[in-house]
Parts: C-alpha cells; sequence; structure tokens
C-alpha cells in the first residue's frame, strides 16, 4: 500500500539524517557551542522519532484492523465516551516529555549563552560584526585592524562577537560553529563562539533583509594562533587605515568584495553600545513582554492589571534611564 | 416577531438582545485595541529622541476640562437611558443634547490641546513617544468624533419616532459606546497625563 | 508620481499578467452583459445576506487566491530549482515570497475557513441564519476588498517586498520606498476588520441561535472549534489593527513607531505582529482541527471519542496561543529566562495538540472506516501533521533554534502543520459539504486520483527542505551558488511543487466534471452523517429548517435515523428572513477605493471616500428593514420540490 511506502520513505530519511551529518552543516560542529546544539537536535529528533513511532504504529493499526472492508456486513460500531485511564496516560507521558525536553532546553540554552566551558579563564577575542546593505564589517579593536566580508580568528580561543547593524534587521551566523543571533541598529547583541578546528566555514546574514540578502555570506577562518598572528601582521602593516570618508562611502555599497583596513570604524563611529545605545535592549526586552503580558490581561477585561504593568513600566523604566550595561546576557 | 413584554424596551425583541450581545463583544475586542494602544505608549513613553517629554509639554488645565466634561456626559447619557426606560421623551433629548455638546466640548478642547503641541514643536513625527501620545490621543479622539456624528443621526431618528424598538435599542447601545469611551478617558488620564506629569 | 511608476513596468511576466487581467475582466463582462446575467448577478449573489451564499463566494475567493498564491509558489520553485538561476531577480523574487505568504494566509487559509464556517455554523445548530446576516455580507464585501486591493498591487505601483511577517526597518519608508508596503498596511487592514466582524457575528451565533435542547456540551465538535476561534479573533485581531495602523503612520506621515532613530523601536513591530501572528495560526488551525473531527467520525460510523477532552484541549491551544509569541525571535538577544519561559509555554501546547491526535485515532477503534475522499484527506492529515508538531517542538527549544531559525528547516515545519493542518482541512471540507449545497457528490475516482498527486507531491516537496535547512540553506535567499550543494534537493522540491500543481489542476478538473455529469443526490445525506445539517435537503432551501428542530444528544441526527427521538415537532409556520441589500457591496466598493487612494497618498480622494464610507453607515442607521416572511404556502411548495420528507 502506498501509505505504507510512505511511512517507510519517512523512517529511512530520518536514517540518513541521522548517518548523513558530515553533509549537514549543523550536525556537524567544530566547536563547542556548534556542539552542544547539535546534541540537542540529535536528542530532540530521537525523542521526536519515539513519538512519531508510537502514533504511526497506533495509526496502521486502527487503519488496518477497522476498515470497512473486513467488517462483517452487519457489524454496527458501538457507542464510545472517552476513557479516563487512556487520557491520563497520553497526557501525562506527553507532560513527562515535554519537562524533559524543558530542562535540556534551558540548561543548554544557559549553555550556550554563555563562554564555553572549558574557555572561561581564557580572555576573550573581541569581534564588533556590523551588517551594512547587504555586507559585513569585522572590527578588531584591540588590534586596531578592519576586515570586510570576512573574519579570521584563532582556534581554541573564544571569541565574542559583538553585532549590530546599520539598516535593517540582519542576523549573524556561522552553522558549523554555533547558533545565529540578531544584529539591530540600536543595541548590540553578543554571540560567543569557539573554533575547535581550524578550517573555513560559512558565515551568512539568515535574517532577510532586502535585495542583495542572498549574497550576504562571508567566510570565517579560523586559524592556529601562530597562522592567525602572521596574518594580523600582514594586515597591520599592508593594510590601509580606514578613514571616515572611506567608511560612508563603504556603507553606501551594495556589495563590495573583501577589505582590509589597519584602523576600525569604531573611533570615529562608536558601536550602539553603552552610553552609544538608542536603548537598553536587554531591559526593554523584559519591558515589552511585561506590557504586553499585561495586555494579555486587559484583553480579558481585568483592568486592575493595569496598575501591574503600570509598576512593571515604571522598574523597567529607571532601568533605561540608568547605564545600559549589555553584558547582562553576553556572559 | 416574538416579544417578550417583561423585558426592557431595548431588549425586547431576539434582534435587539442580539445586537447588545454583539455590541459587548464589540466593546471587548475595543478594550484590546485600546490596551494594545496603551502598551505601545508605555513601552515608548520615555524614548523621546530629540523630542520633549510629557512632563514638558503636558498642562493639566485643559486636561482637567476635558475630563470634567467627558465624566459629566457619561452620566447625562445615564440620564437618557433613565428617561427613556420611562418613556419620557422629551427630557430624554435634552440629556442626550447635553451629552453630545459635552462631547463636543470635549472635542473641541482635545483639538486646542493639539494644537498647542504642534505649535511647541510637539509633533508626530519628532519622536516615538510623541507618536504615540498621538495616535493613542488620536484614536479616542476618533471615537467621540464618530460618537458625535452617531449621536446627532439618533437624536434625529428619536426625534421622528420616539421610542420604538428601534431606537432604544439603537440609543442604549450608544450608551454603551459613550461610558466606554470614558473609561478609556480614564485611563489616559491616569496613565498619560498624572504619569507624565509626576 | 509619474505614470510609469505607477504602474509596474519593465517585467515581460508582468505585461503578460496585465494583458490577461484585462482580457480576462472583459471576457466577464462581455460573457455577463451576452448571456444576461447581470440582474441575477446583483439579485442572487452581489446583494444576498444568505450565510450560504456568502459562505460559497468566500470558498470561490479563497480559491482564485489558492491560485493566485500557488502560481507564487511555483515561480519560487522554479527559481531555486537550479543553482544561480536566472528567471527572477532579487526584488521580483522578494515580493514573490511576500505575497505568497500574505494570500496564503489571510487571502486563501482565512477565507476558505470562514467559508466553511458561514456554510455549515448555522446549519449545525439549527439555525436559520447568523446572527447578523447584513454584517456578513460586510465582512466578506471587506475581505474581498482588501484582497482585490492586494492582489492589485503587482500591477499598480509594485508589492510589497519585506517578507509577509515585515520586519521593521526593513518595511520602513527608508528601506522599502515603493508602494508595495502601504498596500500590504491598507489591504490587510481592510480584510482584518471584515475579519474581526465576522468573530463577533459567530460568536453572538453560536451562543444565542443554537437550536433548542443543544447546551453547549451538546454541540458539534466543528462549531465548537468555531466559536473557540472566534474568541481568538475577537482577541487577536484589534492587535492586528493597531500594528498595520502604526505601520501605516510611520510609512504615510512619518511617527516614528518602528524607525531607528528618534526613539522608534523596531523590535516593537516583531512583538505586535506575532502577538497576533501566533494566535492567527490557531484561527486557521482550530477549525481544521473541527472540520477532521466531523468527518473522521462520521466514516468511523461511530460517535467522537473523548468529546470532552476534545473541547477543553482546544480552550487549553487557544489560551497558550496568546503566550508563546516571542519564540519567533529567540535570536534577538533576550536573556535564558525570557528564552526558556517561552520554550516551555510553545512546547506545552504539544501536549493538548496530542490529546486530540490520540482522540482522532481512537475514534476509529471499533469504526467501520470508510475511505471516502474527505476521509483520505483527514487520515493523510494525522500522520503528516504529527511531523509538522514534533518539528515545532524542536523549534521550541531555544539552544536549537539558533541553528533552525530563518532557515529552510523552519519552512518545511511551517508548511507539515498548515498544508495538512488547513489546506487539507478545507479541501476535506469542501468534499465533505460540497453535496449539501448543491445537491450532488464530486466524483470520488477523481477526487482520489488528485489526493494522492497531492499528498505524495507535498512530501516531495517540503522534505528535502528540512535538510537544506540542517545544511545551512536560509529562507527568502533569490539564489544560491553551486558551490553550497543546495542543488540536488532543491530540485527534488521543485519537482514535487510541480506534481502539487497538477493535483490541484485534477481537483478543479474533478469540481467541473462533477458539476456536468455527476449523478444528483436527492436523500440531503449523502454519507450517512450524524449532524443537523444533514437532517434539511440539499440543496439547503434559503430558510435552512422548515421547522426549527428540537435537539436532545450529542449527533442529533444520527440519533434520529436510530429511531431516536423526532427532530422536527410542530407544524410549518411562516418564516421571518432578512431582505437582500446592495449596501455591503457599496461599501466594499468604497472601502476599496479609499484604500487605493490611501496607498498613493491621494489624499483629497481618500477623504471623499472616507466621508462615503460614514455616509453609507449613515444610510444604514437611517434604515428599517425588518425584514420579509415567507408564507406557509410558499414553504409547503418548496419542501415538496426538495423531496418534502420533513414536512
Amino acid at each position: 500500500m502506498k501509505r505504507k511506502g510512505l511511512l517507510l520513505a519517512v523512517f529511512s530519511a530520518f536514517l540518513v539524517l541521522l548517518t548523513g551529518c558530515n553533509n549537514l552543516a549543523v550536525l556537524n560542529p567544530k566547536g563547542p557551542v556548534a556542539k552542544t546544539q547539535s546534541n540537542v537536535i540529535i536528542f530532540s529528533i530521537l525523542v521526536m522519532a519515539l513519538v512519531l513511532l508510537v502514533v504511526y504504529i497506533l495509526y496502521v493499526y486502527m487503519l488496518t484492523k477497522y476498515r470497512a472492508s473486513k467488517a462483517a456486513p452487519d457489524y454496527e460500531p458501538p457507542h464510545m465516551e472517552g476513557n479516563k485511564w487512556l487520557e491520563i496516560t497520553w497526557i501525562t507521558i506527553p507532560v513527562i516529555i515535554v519537562t524533559i525536553l524543558s530542562v535540556v532546553t534551558i540548561r543548554s540554552t544557559a549553555a550556550v549563552e554563555k563562554v564555553p566551558e572549558g574557555y572561561e579563564d581564557q580572555k576573550p577575542l573581541v569581534i564588533y560584526a556590523a551588517s551594512s546593505n547587504w555586507k559585513w564589517h569585522f572590527s578588531y579593536p584591540e588590534e586596531g585592524i578592519e576586515t570586510v566580508n570576512y573574519v579570521n580568528f584563532p582556534t581554541n580561543r573564544p571569541v565574542e562577537f559583538r553585532l549590530y547593524a546599520y539598516g535593517p534587521i540582519s542576523s549573524f551566523w556561522i552553522p558549523q560553529l554555533g547558533g545565529q543571533k540578531y544584529a539591530m541598529s540600536d543595541m548590540v547583541n553578543k554571540l560567543n563562539l569557539v573554533a575547535e578546528h581550524a578550517g573555513s566555514y560559512m558565515g551568512k546574514n539568515s535574517n532577510f533583509s532586502g535585495e542583495g540578502f542572498a549574497h550576504m555570506e562571508f567566510e570565517a577562518l579560523a586559524m592556529t594562533s601562530k597562522d592567525y598572528e602572521e596574518w594580523l601582521d600582514e594586515v597591520k602593516t599592508t593594510a590601509p587605515k580606514l578613514t571616515e570618508q572611506e567608511f560612508d562611502s563603504l556603507l553606501k555599497e551594495s556589495h563590495v568584495g573583501r577589505k582590509s583596513y589597519s584602523s576600525t570604524h569604531l573611533e570615529f563611529r562608536p558601536a550602539p553600545e553603552g552610553e552609544n545605545a538608542g536603548h537598553n535592549h536587554g531591559g526593554s526586552e523584559e519591558m515589552d513582554m511585561n506590557s504586553e503580558s499585561g495586555e494579555m490581561d486587559h484583553s480579558e477585561m481585568d483592568h486592575s492589571e493595569m496598575d501591574h504593568s503600570e509598576m512593571n513600566m515604571d522598574s523597567t523604566g529607571t532601568d533605561d534611564a540608568g547605564a545600559a550595561d549589555h553584558s547582562s546576557h553576553g556572559n | 416577531m416574538k416579544l417578550d413584554h417583561t423585558l426592557p424596551l431595548e431588549y425586547r425583541s431576539e434582534e435587539n438582545s442580539n445586537r447588545i450581545f454583539g455590541f459587548w463583544l464589540f466593546l471587548g475586542a475595543e478594550i484590546v485595541l485600546f490596551s494594545t494602544l496603551f502598551a505601545v505608549y508605555l513601552t515608548l513613553w520615555n524614548r523621546t529622541g530629540s523630542g520633549p517629554s510629557g512632563h514638558e509639554i503636558f498642562e493639566i488645565g485643559p486636561v482637567m476640562i476635558e475630563t470634567f466634561v467627558l465624566l459629566t456626559s457619561s452620566f447625562t447619557i445615564g440620564l437618557f437611558i433613565n428617561s427613556m426606560r420611562q418613556g419620557l421623551k422629551k427630557p430624554a433629548m435634552v440629556f442626550f443634547f447635553i451629552t453630545l455638546l459635552l462631547g463636543a466640548v470635549f472635542l473641541g478642547v482635545e483639538i486646542m490641546e493639539f494644537v498647542t503641541y504642534v505649535n511647541e514643536g510637539a509633533t508626530l513625527q519628532r519622536s516615538a513617544f510623541l507618536s504615540s501620545l498621538f495616535v493613542l490621543l488620536g484614536t479616542h479622539g476618533a471615537h467621540v468624533t464618530l460618537g458625535l456624528l452617531w449621536g446627532i443621526g439618533l437624536m434625529i431618528q428619536i426625534g421622528r419616532e420616539g421610542f420604538t424598538l428601534d431606537t432604544a435599542n439603537k440609543s442604549f447601545i450608544f450608551s454603551l459606546y459613550w461610558h466606554f469611551l470614558d473609561v478609556v478617558w480614564i485611563f489616559i488620564f491616569s496613565f498619560v497625563y498624572l504619569k507624565g506629569l509626576m | 508620481m509619474k505614470w510609469d511608476e505607477f504602474f509596474v513596468t519593465g517585467e515581460p511576466m508582468i505585461y503578460g499578467a496585465m494583458v490577461s487581467i484585462v482580457v480576462a475582466s472583459l471576457a466577464i463582462l462581455i460573457g455577463l452583459t451576452y448571456f444576461k446575467k447581470w440582474g441575477y448577478l446583483w439579485r442572487e449573489w452581489l446583494t444576498t445576506v444568505d450565510h450560504k451564499r456568502i459562505g460559497i463566494m468566500y470558498i470561490i475567493s479563497a480559491l482564485l487566491m489558492l491560485f493566485r498564491g500557488g502560481v507564487d509558489a511555483l515561480l519560487m520553485r522554479a527559481q531555486l530549482a537550479m543553482p544561480e538561476n536566472g528567471l527572477l531577480d532579487g526584488q521580483h523574487y522578494n515580493e514573490i515570497f511576500t505575497t505568497h505568504g500574505v494570500i496564503m494566509i489571510l487571502f486563501m487559509a482565512m477565507p476558505f475557513i470562514i467559508g466553511l464556517m458561514n456554510v455549515v455554523v448555522p446549519l449545525q445548530i439549527g439555525a436559520r441564519d447568523v446572527a447578523f446576516p447584513r454584517l456578513n455580507a460586510v465582512s466578506f464585501w471587506l475581505f474581498f476588498a482588501g484582497a482585490m486591493l492586494f492582489n492589485i498591487s503587482f500591477v499598480i505601483g509594485g508589492s510589497p517586498d519585506a517578507g509577509w511577517t515585515a520586519y521593521f526597518p526593513l518595511a520602513s519608508l527608508e528601506f522599502s520606498p515603493t508602494v508595495g508596503n502601504n498596500y500590504y498596511s491598507i489591504a490587510i487592514q481592510i480584510a482584518g476588520i471584515g475579519t474581526l466582524m465576522t468573530g463577533v457575528n459567530f460568536i453572538a451565533t453560536i451562543l444565542k441561535m443554537r437550536a433548542k435542547g443543544m447546551t453547549l456540551m451538546k454541540m458539534p465538535m466543528f462549531t465548537w472549534s468555531v466559536l473557540i476561534t472566534c474568541v481568538i479573533i475577537l482577541f487577536a485581531f484589534p492587535v492586528l489593527t493597531v500594528a498595520l495602523a502604526l505601520m501605516m503612520f510611520d510609512r504615510l506621515f512619518g511617527s516614528q513607531f518602528f524607525t531607528m532613530a528618534n526613539g522608534g523601536m523596531d523590535m516593537l513591530w516583531a512583538n505586535l505582529f506575532w502577538v497576533w501572528g501566533h494566535p492567527e495560526v490557531y484561527i486557521v488551525i482550530l477549525p481544521a482541527f473541527g472540520i477532521y473531527s466531523e468527518i473522521i467520525s462520521t466514516f468511523s460510523r461511530k460517535n467522537l471519542y473523548g468529546y470532552k477532552s476534545m473541547v477543553w484541549s482546544m480552550v487549553v491551544i487557544s489560551l497558550l496561543s496568546f503566550l508563546v509569541w516571542a519564540h519567533h525571535f529567540y535570536t534577538m538577544g533576550h536573556g535564558v529566562m525570557v528564552n526558556g519561559v517561552f520554550s516551555v509555554t510553545t512546547m506545552a501546547i504539544a501536549i493538548p495538540t496530542g490529546v486530540k491526535i490520540f482522540n482522532w485515532l481512537f475514534t476509529m477503534q471499533k469504526g467501520r472506516i470508510e475511505f471516502t475522499t474527505p476521509m483520505l484527506y483527514s487520515l493523510a492529515f494525522i500522520p503528516i501533521f504529527t511531523i509538522g508538531g514534533v518539528t515545532g517542538v524542536m523549534l521550541a527549544m531555544a539552544s536549537a533554534d539558533y541553528q533552525y531559525h530563518n532557515t529552510m528547516f523552519l519552512v518545511a515545519h511551517f508548511h507539515y502543520v498548515l498544508i495538512p493542518g488547513t489546506v487539507f482541512a478545507v479541501i476535506a471540507g469542501f468534499y465533505y459539504w460540497f453535496p449539501k449545497l448543491f445537491g450532488f457528490r464530486l466524483d470520488e475516482r477523481q477526487g482520489k486520483r488528485a489526493f494522492w498527486w497531492i499528498i505524495i507531491s507535498f512530501n516531495v516537496t517540503f522534505f528535502p527542505l528540512f535538510f537544506l535547512g540542517l545544511k545551512g540553506m536560509t529562507r527568502r535567499m533569490y539564489t544560491y551558488s553551486e558551490s553550497t550543494g543546495f542543488g540536488p534537493l532543491n530540485l527534488l522540491a521543485s519537482i514535487g511543487s510541480v506534481g502539487l500543481a497538477i493535483g490541484f489542476i485534477l481537483l478543479v478538473y474533478n469540481i467541473y466534471w462533477s458539476f456536468r455529469y455527476a449523478p444528483r443526490d436527492t436523500t440531503g445525506d449523502p454519507w450517512n452523517a450524524r449532524t443537523l445539517e444533514w437532517s434539511t435537503h440539499s440543496p439547503v432551501p434559503e430558510y435552512n429548517f422548515a421547522i426549527e428542530p428540537t435537539v436532545k444528544g450529542l449527533d442529533p441526527f444520527w440519533e434520529s435515523k436510530k429511531g431516536g427521538h423526532q427532530l422536527y415537532e410542530g407544524k410549518i409556520e411562516e418564516i421571518h428572513m432578512p431582505n437582500n441589500s446592495g449596501q455591503p457591496f457599496i461599501l466594499g466598493i468604497i472601502f476599496f477605493f479609499f484604500g487605493f487612494f490611501m496607498v498613493f497618498s491621494w489624499w483629497v480622494p481618500a477623504i471623499i471616500a472616507g466621508i462615503g464610507v460614514v455616509v453609507m453607515l449613515a444610510v444604514r442607521s437611517f434604515e428599517r428593514d425588518h425584514g420579509r416572511h415567507i408564507p406557509v404556502k410558499e414553504i409547503l411548495e418548496t419542501e415538496a420540490r426538495l423531496g418534502g420528507e420533513q414536512a
């Protein structure tokens, strides 16, 4: 029967997925962050395959056993209400599964937001990554160099990407090193990555940002520290300085090739963090949430909740007015 | 048509009671609408950019007038419904007229308030705070405007027909609408003006 | 504005579309005149307030939009079939995936669902019409005006190009300077007002107009799903109204809600959009659950298993649907805490959904399963939707979502949810209730052939996308290089999309063929079904039921067929029905022009049209229309003509 063939195809597809990981960037991690995520993904696939299996077995059983063509001609199906115990079973087991997955999710999310385990005592390499139109600018404030559309960094050292955008929201993603994060115009987001293997990895913007979006890729090259130092020296000595004028003309271009400079744009065009931030997004996010959940409450016509959201507004309001500390969810 | 004479006129036919129920549902949607606008305002209220803050532009005088006339109009629309229930057309018309008059005064003061803001350079385009302020107040103001037009139409109909199944039903629904605008205003008064002035 | 900016120029495909639009419109106009059908069209359709006819108009519009959105999809798949393909340029591709998304969700899935709601709900609860028939017509014409306004964008002025989510700042005037996103904010707004009115109308209908004896817990499951859906509409759509209004203010009047300077906040849009957007997913899926419940129960010849838990699971889903919106942007950098909470609420939705899946499976236990076309779609739904569901749980895990977000994996997931969850359901519902409306069944053999094409092609099209996502292919890319290795799987998906197109063509052919040749059904109950709508004639007379039914339990028609109590007691009396009116149609036209002028910022005409709207409201307010009464004699004649066994 065609349906069984379909089932078989689905399961063999899952098998392919589990064995053919090398072709799938996300399941072929080259650093601890991507490794954690890949483990979570494979774990969730296995759990979900189990769920699918249960549903499919029941499904095939019902369809083969109770088809009309098999029934006696005078067979009259009985009237059946629900069954308390069955109901309890198929509520309890999913609750347990969801609980397990929740624990895994929260722990792994906390893990991938932090500097990966084993690298905490190293000083991270800070690289600012800013998107403009359909290109990426990488600034190394400590080394005083800047590159466009490619980024080099040493292996086995934590790299702290600080992400922001000139224009539409973009999302910074190097699949083999770790998941993505948004780059926005009025705040800086932090993404901690470590490469454990030297190599060239595809990096890209994954969030649609207009006409040239499809070509908004960059090369992420993880090098041994020796190679990295050599490259640094080369850029510092041979590349030109990045002038404000040059930077402005870069911003206007739709696409440019690779570029290297021996100074950064941060000196004359600081990133939107600290006092330059449009706002404290960490805090404001809380604020969004509170106001929205406050709104949920109003929608249930509960006016007393208005006070509640009001209080939250105030408290986050002070946060906002205080100092913008973006590191709260970075480290 | 099946009529249940134990009920007040505005509820008497099935159609009428459906309409009132439907209007309550609509008001539920309106509550969500205004709640969303409040959420937007409370998210953006201290994001003044280069523009002035609420503290710099709000004046208590006109706001008190607006609050006073709108609250009073909510009272007079209640008197209007009360007169209608007793079948007193003339006092009902008077109360209705006063209600609309107060609504018009409210609208006039609000427009003057807007003109003052704009003259001070506090325009819709100036900052996120001002955008959310104008849209929140403007949405309420637009509701009042629509209410005035609706009320005028309704007064003409009552004048022509007296209180019938139709006009009584419409009048009651109108009063729900008008009370609702008043409630929204109380929230605007507290969360926009008082909060801004404090 | 210059004329060469007004019309979209320079694209042979667009010129082709313009020519075909003009030719098709002329053909319709000439045809109507030649066959003298203008009066018929006006009297019977454009002015109708009959819920069944409004439902049919919704469904026809939805089918048209399905083909518009389908052509968009085919163009996208054609472009992506090969690396570095030059069929479409970036801008054109962006417009196409934007309109594909908007049309499929808002102008295909929604009206199809609302169409079925219109047709079925009053019949299922034993009512003669909805609570506010005139308002119902207004809802339809506002939807239609919005849909038409959105559709002309691709020949006049340019389509929106910032994705169906229209994230700011990309959708702002600065980065999207064409009028495309004006169309987005205004056309959806107009249609959305219509939807909100539908929500009000059906809540009132279901709560106030049920047949005698039909308590809430004796309502058919589809009616329950519609009630819950309408409550979601009531609470979610005003948020969309506000979001779109703010967008319009930003784009037309220079306000600063979502801008990059002066305090604007881009992510505020994303929050508002998804506070509406996620419940919206359930607005199109819950009625589908209702449809499947009816069909699976009917063709298993059994009552629905676990009725109460089916109702409660829908209530829980509807509540949770408002608490999960931030899972659409885990990656924007809120902390572990926020992401954790939203992960848990999102995964929790799997629990009530699982309850429903198991209840459907157990409805079939000890049943007598018949594989009719509607049943086949319902049965295909279970395994395919479960894949969509479990991948949804995977996406809900924040840490893993950092790797799936914005990729083809996500695209595969939501097509695996929305196509079996909604599209199969509306097709199943269409096949199932079609004989009720037209008095004959769609041909089963042809229906099954189309079914197998659609089911197999669907999986061929969308299953490869899971792998493409894991390979790192992001959504909304109009091209990719050969070195990425995305080529073969994309080609496979594109081949599948051709199969889907063939399946839908077969489906349409099935409708056409059946209209001409299918044998008429005179029983009114061709499926041997269970609920009230099958107890009246097919096609249904305008007053639905000659005598209002009395209900004692669930599946009342089934019980009465099995020798239970009489559904129809008493004698035929005069029936009060609402009059037709041209006002809703005229209001729709005025709204269309109002929207069109707003899109182009032509203020004077826009103000005139706006006054027109107010005038129409006033006309309605001053009107005294108490409907008409159908005399007993006429009812008896109609009943006799249609079979008359219940009179």
